[in-house]
């Protein structure tokens, strides 16, 4: 299973976690699935509706109606939630415990570490069925 | 009664739902449509309620463009062609302050065995890495404790032991080497597991366990194993752990049985539940006093660093208010139940011990001999030399089996051989005008056999202090201790 976009989709990312460093950023990914791969075609930056301010440097939620909406639109234009990214400020790219508690199966969770406003390492993940941990899933970009 | 009530399913869970991205039923509420759903599809139920039937708190149900939980939550009504959406919340982030643990590559490397199963991975061997645990004892049940948890990548272990190295120990204890003999437990211990893994940090108490110093040691540490082979340490060990909360991993060892429990206060019985009193001292002899099988050990111990792992993991059934009984000879285990006891005095409804106590005194452990002999009913090996080089004529009386003659003995022209228990019978054999030096392995046996006599009427008996252990220290190194 991989992941597949452009170095446009990859950037709107960049852009958005250092816009917002060093407050977590999140967003919604969507697409289409084809077989194995997972193909993005939109990244839908998204407002980090954690409910204390004071702790959205380190924790970032997704307002369950924005995403209802994008999940409606989406089946309407034949695309599916691929998944999710949001950022690590000045943290490794890698699923937190925190991370792993409010994961879902089969959603790519992508994480952008930004260290001093500048995005660094990006990687996906991908929980695994009994919730133990995560795999990660590989990345491509086609032009 | 409302037909054509759609559900939509979120990607994240349509593999729990027949691959289905949306189903279509009839209901009179929420409730209804989504037992239909469940109902059909029971994997999904647990993803969407908890074990009490609640709605999880990231699961969000929404009627059209509401929320249900600011609706009527389930008993919200639904109308024809409404939809219900199942829509998950998003959310996470970074860690808490508190420092994660990672592991390198070459650890990675090092416990793939784990990280391969489902039951540990990498979450799993962090939490063996974070873990702390306590070995009381570095001898026959913390060699293959110290050895298996080391190996396993428990990040921190202690050790408590204040003994040195001997031979007798290499037969069961492991961990230490022929050219360990004569240094201490814990530098011999603690050199072996660093070589073994040096991941894990080694931190060593050269002394032995007090009441003193117990509680200190121990609240710095999450589990604690109990390795000791004496009933004051198995009561101060249990009770410290009933005072701070911690499970005791516990084991026992005697020729060829073995015992394994977890007593966790918290969760069941405690070691007293168990034995509210100690045996009177003397009737359960010790492995120095019984023997014991050298591989057993290795298997109770071993047993013990699982439960310890399976408790730091937080997998599996633990043996809390379970005994597990093991006999060698018969190779057969057998599961006790335990049960915890409300008038238990340290763990029940109303404890009366609330802290800790001098466990030599309540087990009636002292190091004087049980049978009360008059100073000058001793002799020491080296003042029975002298008078034996001088020409006395002193018979000396063996007491020991006749398993322990055949590993050597005093090297005097008049030595006779009665075992302990064949002394009524056999003291016609003795004469009471001689002069009698009574001798076993470290003087107890010979001792009663001395009141044996005394009572029949002999009086020209002595007791040999330290018995042959004693005449191999002072007078023939040759004569083999064990």
């Amino acid at each position: 299973m991989s992941l597949v976009w452009t170095l446009e989709h990859r950037t709107v990312i960049c852009r958005h976690s250092e816009r917002g460093y060093p407050d977590e950023v999140c967003g919604i990914i969507i697409g289409v699935r084809d077989g194995a791969d997972k193909i993005v075609q939109e990244i839908v930056p998204v407002e980090n509706a954690w409910e204390n301010p004071d702790e959205q440097r380190r924790r970032f939620q997704i307002a369950p109606d924005v995403l209802l909406r994008h999940e409606r639109g989406a089946r309407a234009a034949g695309q599916d939630i691929l998944g999710f990214y949001h950022s690590h400020p000045d943290h490794e790219a890698h699923p937190s415990e925190t991370d792993r508690e409010w994961a879902w199966p089969t959603y790519s969770y992508v994480i952008q570490q930004v260290y001093r406003g500048v995005s660094l390492d990006l990687q996906s993940w991908t929980l695994k069925d009994d919730r133990s941990g995560y795999d990660t899933e590989q990345i491509r970009a086609e032009d | 009664m409302a037909d054509n009530v759609t559900i939509l399913i979120p990607t994240a869970l349509r593999q729990f739902a027949g691959g289905n991205e949306q189903v279509t039923y009839s209901g009179g509420t929420v409730g209804e449509i989504l037992a239909q759903l469940t109902g059909a599809h029971t994997d999904l139920k647990k993803h969407l309620y908890n074990d009490s039937g609640q709605l999880r708190s990231f699961v969000n149900i929404y009627l059209n463009d509401e929320d249900i939980r600011y609706l009527e939550k389930d008993k919200t009504p639904v109308a024809d062609g409404d939809t219900v959406t199942v829509v998950p919340s998003i959310a996470g982030g970074v860690a808490e302050m508190t420092e994660e643990v990672t592991l390198s590559a070459d650890e990675v490397a090092r416990y793939s065995r784990h990280l391969i199963m489902p039951e540990v991975t990498l979450a799993g061997q962090k939490k063996l890495k974070q873990a702390r645990v306590l070995l009381v004892g570095a001898g026959g049940l913390g060699a293959p404790l110290g050895l298996y948890l080391t190996a396993a990548g428990v990040g921190h272990i202690g050790i408590v032991d204040g003994d040195i190295v001997d031979s007798s120990n290499l037969q069961r204890q492991v961990i230490y080497t022929t050219d360990d003999v004569g240094v201490s437990k814990l530098a011999a211990a603690k050199r072996r597991l660093n070589g073994l893994n040096p991941y894990t940090e080694i931190t060593t108490y050269d002394t032995r366990l007090t009441s003193d110093n117990a509680l200190d040691i121990f609240k710095d540490y999450d589990i604690i194993v109990d390795g000791t082979d004496n009933f004051p340490t198995r009561y101060l060990v249990n009770d410290a752990c009933v005072l701070l909360g911690k499970p005791n991993v516990y084991g026992s060892i005697f020729r060829f049985e073995g015992q394994v429990s977890v007593f966790y206060a918290k969760e069941g019985p405690c070691y007293r539940c168990l034995y509210p009193e100690p045996p009177p001292p003397g009737l359960v002899p010790s492995c120095a006093e019984g023997g014991v099988l050298g591989v057993l050990p290795g298997i109770v111990g071993a047993l013990q660093a699982a439960e310890t792992i399976k408790l730091i993991l937080g997998i599996g059934d633990p043996l809390i208010g379970r005994l597990l009984r093991f006999d060698a000879l018969k190779m057969q285990f057998r599961e006790y139940k335990l049960r915890k006891d409300p008038a238990c005095q340290i763990c029940g409804e109303h404890p009366t011990l609330t802290g800790l106590i001098d466990y030599d005194e309540f087990c009636g452990v002292t190091n004087a001999p049980e049978v009360d002999l008059d100073a000058q009913q001793e002799i020491t090996p080296t003042q029975l030399k002298e008078r034996l080089d001088a020409g006395e004529h002193i018979v000396i009386v063996d007491v020991r089996e006749p398993h322990e003659w055949a590993l050597g003995t005093i090297k005097e022209p008049d030595v006779r051989f009665i075992p302990l228990g064949d002394i009524p019978a056999r003291m016609h054999e003795l004469d009471s005008a001689d002069e009698i030096v009574l001798q076993c392995r470290s003087g107890v046996r010979s001792a009663k056999a001395l009141a044996i006599l005394e009572q029949a009427g002999f009086r020209k008996l002595k007791n040999l202090t330290g018995g042959i252990l004693a005449w191999s220290d002072d007078v023939d190194p040759s004569l083999p201790k064990y």
